[in-house]
């Protein structure tokens, strides 16, 4: 920010109070950009979140905006801005206007210490994972602000809810980035994904055992940060009605709404750079890549494909599982993720002592890790084809198709329901 | 130590199930959809994608009607109105209306059921929105006509019309400005 400042300035040849205002406007500029990045991006979200939601519940999903409906978001947008901002008569006014905004503010103002790309941040901090982590948490005085101020019970029973809630899931989230952080031995984003690789076998998520039940730790704890299904307490839609942003509408809930989206993508983007090596490319070093402009944006794919990865998990993990009790919620967090992840991190403190980095154990245990990691996924593999298999379907990768061929062609019928029909018959005539 | 070996087994227990209630999602994600995008998105007209024997809206085809009025007498809520008068010059029994209120209709079928020369029957045809209920009063008589005599044991049984083709038609007329007898209560 500061270098690309300086250079500019240099090259206009600009001194004293011009350098300044400069620097001011380039600084609104690059907030604006990373502003309607986080927009964008949570928009999107906002769509892929509906159409996988539609393709696991044998559905398809928001298809008729715009080309195969990818402009479902924006015809949301459009909808929510044109809306009445309502305030109701009973609630605490300017708190109620003001809630909002903090929510946006803590989400998207994380998005500046995101490194999309090698010379792509906007600030890389020397506190980086630890400025994420406390910006973030602003959300939840925004989150307690609005369940207080709609002066509803719900609403108040939400904003509790999730304050408490993210408070305690801080705690295994911090402790699970401080293993990273320890390893890296440093807080910058960059100097973390720097310190790793671009082979799987580089990364933080495969160093060893314990990052590797690091990572579920602090992906655990970032969904329940983020108020998403399994742990969506907050909002719990069939106890609280829709808990902290009941009473919002219009604008005001787009705020919410695209502050827990811009979350997923955000949390997405910390595992990234925490455990799966960020931008780094396979075979590149970070010197090679520095040099060139086509790598970078090789880079900069690398990493959204892996955030967006993440974010696609999120989601899917909201349309599977159900929602916890808020003894079970605490439960999680306080008897199993706080000890795992303390046990974590002073199990990486004993293995940074013991085995000297580089080694050969120290190469043994990367791969090995990195080969269990692929075993679990290869028998989640397996057991995805069994679980299509069971029925007598068949794949269909067509994912943003609509879905409304050959529906009713007789075939196709009589493969889904065939088998069964024959199983059952032959059972009943003996 | 018993309860911490609990404790491991809850960890691993929910490792499993949970992994294997995502192979169950993910495995649908790679599925095909069910979802037909009625009306305009699918391969063949709904109508000619329902089972055979789907009760639809009722038709009558008069040219086969007995005029016998079964039927009107089958229907547990009167929404078949049959009037048959004798003509005095002639002497015969003159059909001068046969009207179904598809709007009352509850499509249990005990007409087609009891219709001794099956020329009342189900058709597949659904989409009969109007403007005003009293417009799904279908007259399938425009201008009196004899009723039918009913075939002999070893005649054929007379030709009807295809199953739907008369509904299709009226239900078409009704939107036509022109039409004399659409519109409004009889």
């Amino acid at each position: 920010m500061e270098t690309l400042s300086n250079y500019i300035a240099d090259y206009l040849e600009l001194s004293g109070l011009a350098r300044e205002i400069l620097y001011a406007v380039l600084i609104v500029a690059v907030a604006a950009g990373v502003f309607m990045v986080a927009l964008t991006i949570s928009g999107l979200l906002t769509l892929a979140e509906r159409r996988v939601a539609g393709r696991i519940q044998s559905r398809v999903g928001p298809n008729r905006v715009g080309p195969l409906g990818l402009l479902q978001w924006l015809a949301d947008g459009l909808k929510l801005i044109m809306k009445e901002d309502l305030v109701p008569a009973a609630a605490d006014g300017p708190l109620f206007r003001l809630a909002p905004y903090l929510v946006i503010v803590g989400v998207f103002a994380a998005f500046v210490s995101v490194p999309f790309g090698q010379l792509l941040i906007a600030a890389d901090l020397n506190v980086g994972v630890i400025y994420l982590l406390a910006i973030t948490s602003l959300v939840t005085v925004g989150v307690l602000m609005s369940g207080w101020a709609s002066n509803n019970k719900w609403s108040l029973l939400g904003g509790i809810r999730a304050a408490a809630q993210i408070v305690s899931y801080e705690v295994p989230a911090v402790l699970a980035v401080l293993s990273v952080v320890l390893l890296s031995g440093t807080l910058s984003m960059q100097g973390i994904i720097a310190a790793q690789g671009g082979w799987p076998w580089h990364w933080y998520l495969f160093h060893n055992p314990f990052t590797f039940l690091a990572f579920f730790l602090y992906f655990t704890a970032a969904v329940a940060e983020g108020n998403r299904t399994p742990f969506d307490l907050p909002e719990a839609e069939s106890e609280l009605v829709s808990g902290y942003n009941t009473e919002y509408s219009g604008m005001r809930f787009a705020g919410f709404f695209l502050g827990e989206f811009a979350n997923i993508y955000l949390m997405s983007a910390i595992a990234t750079t925490l455990f799966f090596g960020g931008w780094q490319i396979p075979g590149v070093t970070p010197e090679q890549q520095a040099t060139s402009w086509g790598l970078q944006l090789v880079g900069l794919l690398i990493f959204v494909a892996k955030a967006s990865i993440g974010c696609f998990v999120v989601i899917w993990l909201r349309w599977t599982f159900p929602r916890l009790r808020v003894d079970q919620l605490m439960s999680v967090c306080y008897r199993y993720l706080v000890p795992l992840s303390l046990l974590c991190l002073a199990a990486n403190a004993v293995y940074m002592l013991l085995i000297p980095a580089g080694s050969m154990i120290d190469r043994i245990i990367h791969y090995g890790t990195a080969a269990f990691g692929g075993l679990v996924g290869l028998i989640f593999l397996w057991r995805v084809f069994h679980h299509i298999r069971s029925v007598g379907d068949r794949l269909d990768l067509n994912v943003l198709a609509r879905g409304q061929k050959g529906r009713f062609d007789p075939r196709i019928q009589a493969r889904r329901y065939g088998k069964f029909r024959k199983k059952r018959y032959s059972k009943e005539t003996g | 130590m018993g309860s911490f070996s609990e404790y491991l087994a809850n960890i691993g227990r929910s490792i499993v199930t949970l992994g294997d209630g995502l192979a169950v999602t993910f495995s649908y994600l790679l599925r095909k959809p069910f979802t037909i995008q009625y009306p305009d998105r699918t391969e063949k007209p709904v109508v000619a994608m329902l089972p055979e024997r789907s009760r639809g809206i009722l038709e009558i085809d008069i040219n086969v009607c007995t005029g016998c009025s079964i039927c009107a007498k089958q229907c547990p809520i009167d929404c078949i109105h049959i009037e048959v008068v004798k003509d005095e010059e002639t002497k015969q029994r003159v059909l001068k209306r046969f009207d179904i209120d598809v709007a009352k209709c509850m499509f249990c079928g005990l007409c087609v059921e009891a219709c001794p020369v099956s020329g009342l029957r189900h058709t597949h045809e659904f989409e009969g929105s109007m403007s005003d209920v009293h417009r799904l009063m279908l007259s399938f008589v425009d201008k009196p006509q004899p009723v039918a005599k009913p075939a002999k044991k070893d005649e054929p049984a007379p030709e009807t019309k295809p199953v739907g083709s008369i509904v299709r038609k009226l239900l078409a007329d009704w939107w036509k400005p022109a039409n004399p007898t659409s519109g409004g209560p009889r």
